[in-house]
């Protein structure tokens, strides 16, 4: 399969899209000012990456559980490929949401981990990701990694929402860290709209990127795919 | 479901023979509390402290050995390929699975029961609470339906050993952090009212779970 | 006149890149004994597997006494038993213990099954270590005992897989016996043993890189030579 006018086309639009988000995070947005009109640490900027990225991780995980399910489906080898594609992919961003959270909350709350629910639920899913990769890479044999690895990341998949819920209640009777105040509290309507602007601009930069690697990931899969199948000739 | 039933008491009746599941998972839980009152030793003197501690001890204790009974959970079937023939026989994969469940989860309530008994001796404190035995069979049900089905997972790949306690211990987070945190509340003298949402989270896993391991079980034990 | 008690239209199994049975057609009449031989990796336990409903074939499908496993995979698995050359016993049970959950898996209970156990165990000479744990029998004695469970439910099809390997010549005397005297069940063997087949089989297909490549009657002079020529010359020792 040639993926080569797809890898150009989106690594030149995440490139374009990136740019613009970074650009905007640091020159466009403007001081944030809370209600008495103090401006608020701009450390608050590390939101537009952290909120983004968490989404992907958990877009990359619901494809690696869609393409999970259809494996055992259908038995084709492609849905595994996209699986463990997306799984990589997620893997680093489902780390990159913990490693930003943390210098974040370093920064406000002066530590680096707080058991917290987000925090904790973000660790969980990170881990149950690191084992499923870990567990297909202790399988050798093709079909049974394939169909192995499928089992466990459904079930991992399922149990993610589960652990969020029983976080939750764990530390119900804690204050929950992230109060509202932290959110979103803007001066006027302009500004509004150019944080919601910039927020956007930084999905959408991300999403690409998400795309893009995912194609280069699975043309690189696929060309592995390739060398194996002329080996055996 | 009959057939479920057959091989549980099947399984039981192999245990009766070999009893080397029971011992070891009973040696083991044993130790683990021997090792953690002399950890604590300092802190055991006072039951307020005990109260903080207990929840996590005990818990600590059921899962690893749980974790070492679904180590062998498998063991009689892959032995001599049993499973072969039990996957030819007329009966859906369902049954099996439920069949290694309910004999888990029997053989785990003997060692949590006595593991509970040695603790009020080695901690001299006594728990009895209809509401704790409720906490317990509810996280030991989504205990073992995770773990069987994780047990027939690894049969097939190096490493199993090893490979178990890190596949199952993700997975089990919403089973511990509601079981452990009821416990501690009973161990604090919480009411039925205190941990109704904990029971309600413990007994929505164990139902999810239970369905969907009942579901691909049938692609686990596939070769 | 003998109907086709095993009917496979082009089944085929797949591991990925790797196809392990290539769109097979066989067709096994009622009461033939019929052996499948070829050479390691040829794809014949693959194809008794698929047989035996023991994996989905990734095409094709498979009836036995008219009824398809995409039907019924439940009730229709009364009609075979599968001999390997796994004992599929359980080490710590005695030979009774495993004959009977065996027969309760088989929907039977009761006199009727006790019955059978005790035919079975008589038929295959285990009654005196019939309450001895299979872990103390030798390797001879749990392949007799395998058959004993194989038959349990008394199917119309046996299926067997190398059910040879690793026995003495007396133990495989034995067996070799057992199976010829279930002259009414229908037997579908693999076997590498090619003189063993050709002197007990009526029928022998020969398997090569997953397809079947032929065919014959055991009487066929043929035979010999088509086999030393796809599975080379070791093959026929």
């Amino acid at each position: 399969m040639n993926y080569g006018k797809y890898e150009r086309v989106t690594s030149l639009l995440s490139g374009i899209l990136m740019t613009a988000a970074v650009y905007s995070v640091f020159f466009v947005l403007p001081v944030m000012k809370d209600d008495s009109g103090n401006a608020l640490d701009t450390s608050f900027n590390i939101f537009y990456f952290h909120l983004p990225i968490a989404i992907i991780s958990y877009i990359a995980f619901t494809v690696v559980f869609i393409a999970n399910v259809q494996y055992l489906r259908t038995r084709e080898i492609s849905w595994d490929i996209l699986a463990r594609s997306s799984a990589e992919i997620g893997l680093i961003f489902a780390f990159l949401v913990l490693a930003s959270g943390s210098v974040w909350a370093k920064h406000i709350w002066g530590w680096y981990w707080v058991w917290e629910p987000r925090l904790t639920t973000s660790l969980v899913l990170f881990l149950v990701y690191a084992v499923y990769l870990l567990l297909r890479n202790s399988i050798d044999a093709v079909e049974s990694r394939a169909r192995l690895s499928s089992v466990f990341g459904i079930v991992g998949f399922v149990s993610v929402p589960l652990s969020f819920f029983s976080i939750r209640l764990w530390r119900s009777a804690h204050p929950l860290m992230f109060g509202d105040s932290l959110y979103g509290q803007s001066g006027g309507g302009l500004e509004g709209t150019t944080l919601q602007t910039v927020l956007l601009i930084n999905v959408a930069a991300f999403i690409s990127l998400y795309i893009a690697l995912l194609i280069y990931k699975l043309g690189n899969e696929y060309l592995l795919e390739n060398i194996e199948e002329l080996k055996n000739f | 479901m009959i057939k479920a039933l057959h091989i549980a008491v099947k399984d039981f009746r192999i245990e009766a023979h070999a009893k080397e599941l029971l011992n070891s998972m009973l040696l083991f839980s044993f130790l683990i509390l021997v090792v953690f009152s002399i950890a604590f030793s300092e802190l055991t003197s006072s039951s307020g402290n005990i109260a903080m501690l207990g929840a996590g001890v005990l818990w600590i204790c059921f899962v690893f050995a749980g974790t070492l009974g679904f180590s062998r959970a498998f063991a009689s079937e892959t032995q001599n390929g049993a499973i072969q023939a039990l996957k030819i026989c007329p009966m859906s994969p369902i049954s099996i699975y439920l069949g290694k469940v309910v004999f888990t989860i029997s053989i785990m309530l003997i060692v949590e029961a006595i593991t509970v008994i040695l603790f009020s001796i080695l901690f001299n404190y006594t728990i009895l609470s209809p509401l704790f035995v409720i906490v317990v069979i509810g996280g030991t049900i989504g205990f073992a339906s995770v773990g069987v089905l994780l047990s027939a997972l690894v049969q097939n790949i190096k490493a199993k050993e090893i490979m178990l306690p890190v596949l199952l211990l993700p997975l089990l987070v919403p089973v511990l952090l509601p079981a452990v945190s009821a416990t501690s509340a009973i161990f604090k003298g919480g009411d039925l009212g205190m941990i109704t949402t904990y029971l309600r989270i413990l007994f929505v896993y164990d139902i999810v779970f239970l369905a969907v391991a009942s579901i691909v079980f049938e692609y686990v034990i596939e070769d | 006149m003998m109907n086709n008690l095993i009917v496979a239209k082009s089944i085929a199994k797949k591991y990925g890149r790797i196809i392990a049975v290539d769109n097979v057609d066989l067709c096994v009449k009622d009461g033939e004994f019929v052996a499948i031989t070829g050479p390691n990796g040829a794809g014949k336990s693959t194809l008794l597997k698929l047989l035996s409903s023991s994996l989905h074939p990734s095409d094709g499908e498979v009836l036995i006494n008219g009824v398809s496993f995409s039907d019924d995979r439940i009730d229709i698995r009364k009609e075979f038993g599968v001999l390997s050359h796994e004992s599929y016993l359980y080490d710590d049970l005695n030979a009774i213990e495993n004959l009977r959950f065996f027969g309760n898996m088989y929907d039977m209970k009761g006199i009727q099954l006790e019955e059978q156990i005790k035919m079975l165990l008589g038929e295959t000479g285990l009654w005196k270590r019939a309450t001895d744990r299979v872990s103390t029998f030798s390797r001879g004695m749990k392949q007799r005992l395998s058959f004993a469970r194989a038959l349990i439910h008394d199917p119309k099809v046996l299926f067997l897989d190398e059910p040879f390997s690793g026995l003495d010549p007396g133990a495989s005397k034995i067996i070799e016996q057992l199976l010829i005297k279930k002259s009414s069940t229908t037997r579908l063997l693999v076997t590498h043993n090619i003189e063993f087949a050709i002197s007990i089989c009526d029928r022998i297909l020969v398997m090569d890189a997953g397809r079947l490549v032929a065919d014959f009657e055991s009487k066929d002079e043929s035979v010999r030579e088509t086999i030393s020529q796809i599975c080379g010359i070791d093959a026929c020792v």
